[in-house]
């Protein structure tokens, strides 16, 4: 019975975390401020006043360019590194990988320095070099979000065709090369083509990360008075505060999520793309010739943009005793790295909340995902396509919406978490419980029943052979899956801003609140120590995992 | 004239790892069929990249007719060939339907769109695929692929049509008939041939003539006739068919010793006396007789006798395991009327115009 006990319990914190926040969404787009009925009153105004209708369009165009950028610069650079000689290929690797670990939020605040309008570092250059009255960049502005957003959405859709090229069978094209088709032929008409579906996945995996962004905007456009729907939001939450208004407004964004993943399992339709290849067979890189280092050239630009300049001005900041001075000696300090450490109480605590609230929520995560994707793959319980339904849900909804259905569900009786580090511990494990999700079932998918079957003839109950065959087998699994939630939980802004109270401040939330006050090299130092962190976790499992990982690879 | 002419063809893969293909020479006659046959691993799949062209040999050259396709300075690249390939997964494009994945080598070769429509019909009416052509590959069958495959490589008239294992992913009863397909195809079109195969029917069916690959190296050339009958290597022996290969010493230019008894072949060998050699024969050339009643029942010159470990009867014969002086063990086949018991002594004759002596 130990086992119905454990899933009962499991089905309970899915309710608390997915169904009730969602539910009060809901329900409290429908309230009225001081009256009893319900009504479509806060649609209306939602949808019909021009000053809530601009950031709509504005929302749309950022991540319309977004993602078209992204996919721009993302598909040619993942073709050179999988399919040409281009020199390099592996450090090029490494550095956009660099960019996808870059919270894009740190990515702002590093083109904050860079360029804002007057102090930014290359106006400055600029200036200097050609006497002009100013310099031409303005990172405050449309324009400049959209630039910083692209950078760090380059990754997706890099990764994604990158992985599609280097699936797709060599056969594909060689069968293209024997009947005539040069490089150039083949590419188009072969090569891309098949790499269409990670191209569009690419795509709606950027405009929906645009979609949904809160840091970028909130560093660069709400300065410049432009507003999208995430900072729109943000605002309803100020005095005087409309949280009704912006559950309304925040229901467009899960049905477009909802609807553009959708589409894009619709997209395939006849031309399934199941290839079947051969082992074994060696693929022909496309020789560049004298385009070569030219290509390389092309390749590190993305990566001087969105990791060199970025990281050499966040480093120069937090190693400054004021930025706007430059990185000249005699202003360079160890200052500020004490003062984070040692000297301030804010910064302490919150470096220990963020570790300690990560833990947790990693951990709530990941039980609850190994507990309901075990039910559900092994099919224990009725009703296994609606739990992982519940499950990956979050995967639809924004951060920032999340939160507003946390702080609506828990911010009264009879359970009043607002306040407590409990609502932040719960918010950052349901917004990656997808991750953890899926990451548990293809690995148990992986694992045949009859291993757990042979424990239970000799005689192990259920939860023994769970606990003695499955779980050591699962171990790699578990403890990535485990990384999985922790590590975007330490970086997570977008859920914290709307639920952290000052006593349960996290490293990003006081980010935010230092940009807000202009303190820019407490930032800088504060985004250099979350990303020296996240590198030296990701590193310690490395080591750590990289072993057993190579030895689990089922067979 | 697309005569293919391989010579001293070498490939290694890795620096300091073993030949993948080993002084290969191997020659073609325009219009012919050739098979290239062996265990995986033996070098025949990279024989036949270096003959597309997707691979540049170490050492050695690949013409064709007066042209120079291959050799370590440089290849021709795969699209300037005018080869065709039918690949072990089809490679069949799956975001093209049936009727664009063959039409795609007549559009890289710019021929009239008119043209083009009536000659992609015309060739799916042969492979029996027209009423498909608006499918994509994700709806048909494997077979289907196999056909779209078999169009797409012959649509463009090539000189060489290069088939690598192409029907190792079909059903047993499917890849019969398209044995014959292939080779109907052939006769019909008179396109050279090189064909990539580990099934020796396969290769007997389609092929007029069957390199045997081993190791990287060609053991042997000739027609199927010729390889079942007079095979070089024991390992050309073994392959195609079933043999007996008995090991041993030679003790006279024709006659070799194994342990307990003497065989004599027909004919002989070039070899040092003294020097290990194989005998072959196959199992239905071996005669049973009983021992009981048969006062000569002694081993002789190319008489042993044996004892039956295993019988087992397949309906049109029987087919007996016979362990003979020294611990080998013999198959013989038989009329399915003759029937020994399992312990029982018999004699095996091995007649002398069946064994073959080869060298080890």
């Amino acid at each position: 019975m130990a086992s119905k006990l454990i899933f009962v319990l499991a089905l309970a914190a899915l309710a608390i975390m997915v169904v009730l926040p969602l539910g009060w969404l809901f329900y409290t787009s429908l309230q009225i401020p001081d009256a009893a009925q319900l009504s479509f009153a806060n649609y209306v105004e939602a949808f019909t006043k021009s000053i809530y209708l601009g950031p709509i369009g504005n929302s749309l165009i950022v991540a319309t360019c977004v993602a078209t950028i992204a996919v721009a610069v993302g598909t040619p650079l993942a073709w050179l590194l999988a399919r040409t000689d281009v020199p390099g290929r592996g450090a090029l690797r490494a550095l956009i990988v660099a960019a996808f670990v870059t919270p894009s939020f740190l990515g702002a605040q590093a083109w904050m320095l860079l360029a804002a309008p007057n102090s930014g570092w290359l106006n400055k250059i600029w200036v200097a070099l050609t006497h002009a009255e100013h310099g031409p960049l303005n990172i405050y502005s449309l324009a400049g979000a959209i630039f910083v957003m692209a950078l760090y959405n380059i990754p997706y859709t890099f990764t994604f065709v990158y992985g599609a090229l280097e699936l797709m069978p060599a056969e594909m094209e060689n069968a293209a090369s024997i009947l005539g088709a040069r490089s150039l032929r083949r590419t188009l008409s072969i090569t891309l083509p098949l790499a269409l579906p990670a191209i569009i996945a690419g795509f709606i995996m950027s405009f929906l990360e645009a979609l949904a962004e809160f840091g970028t905007p909130a560093f660069l456009l709400i300065p410049a008075r432009q507003q999208v729907v995430t900072t729109q939001l943000y605002l309803f939450f100020q005095f005087p505060q409309r949280i009704e208004l912006a559950a309304a407004y925040a229901m467009p964004l899960i049905l477009v999520t909802a609807l553009l993943l959708f589409l894009q399992r619709r997209l395939i339709g006849r031309r399934r793309f199941t290839m079947i290849g051969t082992k074994g067979e060696r693929r022909r890189l496309t020789p560049l010739g004298r385009w070569r280092w030219a290509a390389l050239g092309a390749a590190l630009i993305p990566s001087l943009v969105a990791v060199f300049l970025p990281y050499t001005a966040l480093l120069l900041t937090s190693l400054s005793r004021a930025w706007g001075l430059g990185p000249v000696p005699g202003n360079l300090t160890f200052y500020w790295y004490r003062w984070a450490l040692v000297d301030n109480a804010t910064t302490q605590s919150a470096i220990v909340h963020s570790f300690t609230y990560g833990f947790a929520a990693a951990t709530i995560a990941l039980a609850i995902a190994v507990t309901i994707a075990f039910a559900v793959t092994r099919k224990l319980v009725p009703a296994g396509e609606l739990l992982t339904f519940i499950c990956m849900a979050p995967f639809v909804v924004p951060g920032i919406i999340l939160a507003i259905g946390f702080y609506s569900a828990y911010s009264h009786k009879p359970l009043l978490l607002y306040g407590t580090a409990w609502i932040l511990i719960i918010a950052f494990a349901t917004r990656f419980l997808p991750i953890a999700y899926s990451n548990m079932t293809s690995a148990l998918q992986t694992l045949s029943v009859d291993l757990e079957n042979a424990a239970r003839t000799l005689g192990a109950g259920r939860v023994r052979s769970l606990f003695t065959v499955t779980v050591p087998l699962l171990r790699s699994a578990m403890l990535s899956g485990w990384l999985l939630v922790f590590i975007p939980a330490l970086r997570e802004l977008s859920c914290a801003i709307f639920l952290f109270t000052p006593r349960t401040a996290v490293m990003t939330t006081v980010i935010f609140d230092f940009s807000d006050a202009g303190n820019f090299e407490a930032v800088a130092t504060m985004g250099i120590l979350i990303m020296a962190i996240t590198l030296a976790i990701v590193g310690v499992s490395y080591r750590l995992l990289g072993r057993s990982l190579v030895e689990a690879q089922p067979a | 004239m697309a005569r293919i002419v391989i010579e001293r063809l070498r490939k290694r893969f890795a620096q300091t790892g073993p030949l993948a293909v080993d002084s290969v020479d191997l020659t073609v006659a325009d219009g012919e069929v050739m098979a290239l046959l062996g265990p995986s691993g033996c070098g025949k799949t990279t024989t036949l990249s270096l003959l597309a062209g997707f691979l540049r040999p170490d050492e050695g050259e690949i013409r064709v007719g007066e042209r120079l396709l291959s050799s370590p300075a440089g290849v021709v690249p795969p699209e300037d060939r005018h080869m065709s390939m039918i690949f072990q997964s089809y490679a069949i494009w799956p975001h093209k339907t049936v009727f664009e994945n063959v039409a795609y080598g007549l559009h890289v070769r710019r021929v009239p769109r008119r043209e083009i429509v009536s000659r992609v019909e015309e060739v799916l009416d042969a492979v029996q695929m027209k009423h498909l052509a608006q499918r994509y590959p994700a709806e048909l069958s494997g077979g289907q692929q196999q056909r779209v495959a078999l169009a797409r490589a012959i649509v463009v008239r090539p000189d060489i049509l290069l088939l690598d294992e192409p029907l190792s992913n079909l059903d047993a009863n499917l890849r019969e008939q398209m044995r014959f397909e292939i080779r109907r195809l052939h006769d019909a079109t008179g396109i050279t041939m090189v064909y990539v195969t580990h099934d020796q029917a396969e290769a007997m069916v389609t092929a007029d003539r069957i390199a045997i690959m081993n190791g990287g190296r060609v053991e042997q050339v000739g027609t199927p006739a010729e390889i079942y009958e007079r095979p070089r290597t024991a390992f050309a022996a073994s392959f195609i068919g079933r043999m007996n290969v008995l090991e041993g010493t030679l003790v006279g230019v024709d006659t070799v010793a194994c342990s307990g008894f003497v065989v004599r072949a027909a004919a002989g060998v070039s070899l040092d006396t003294g020097a290990k050699a194989v005998v072959c024969i196959r199992p239905q050339h071996i005669v049973l007789g009983s021992v009981n009643g048969t006062p000569s029942a002694a081993s002789a010159t190319n008489r042993v006798v044996g004892r039956i470990t295993r019988q087992t009867y397949l309906g049109e014969i029987r087919d007996y395991l016979i362990e003979v002086p020294g611990g080998m063990q013999l198959r013989a086949v038989t009329s399915p009327s003759l029937q020994h018991e399992i312990g029982s002594e018999v004699t095996l004759e091995l007649p002398i115009e069946h064994c073959r002596i080869v060298e080890l």
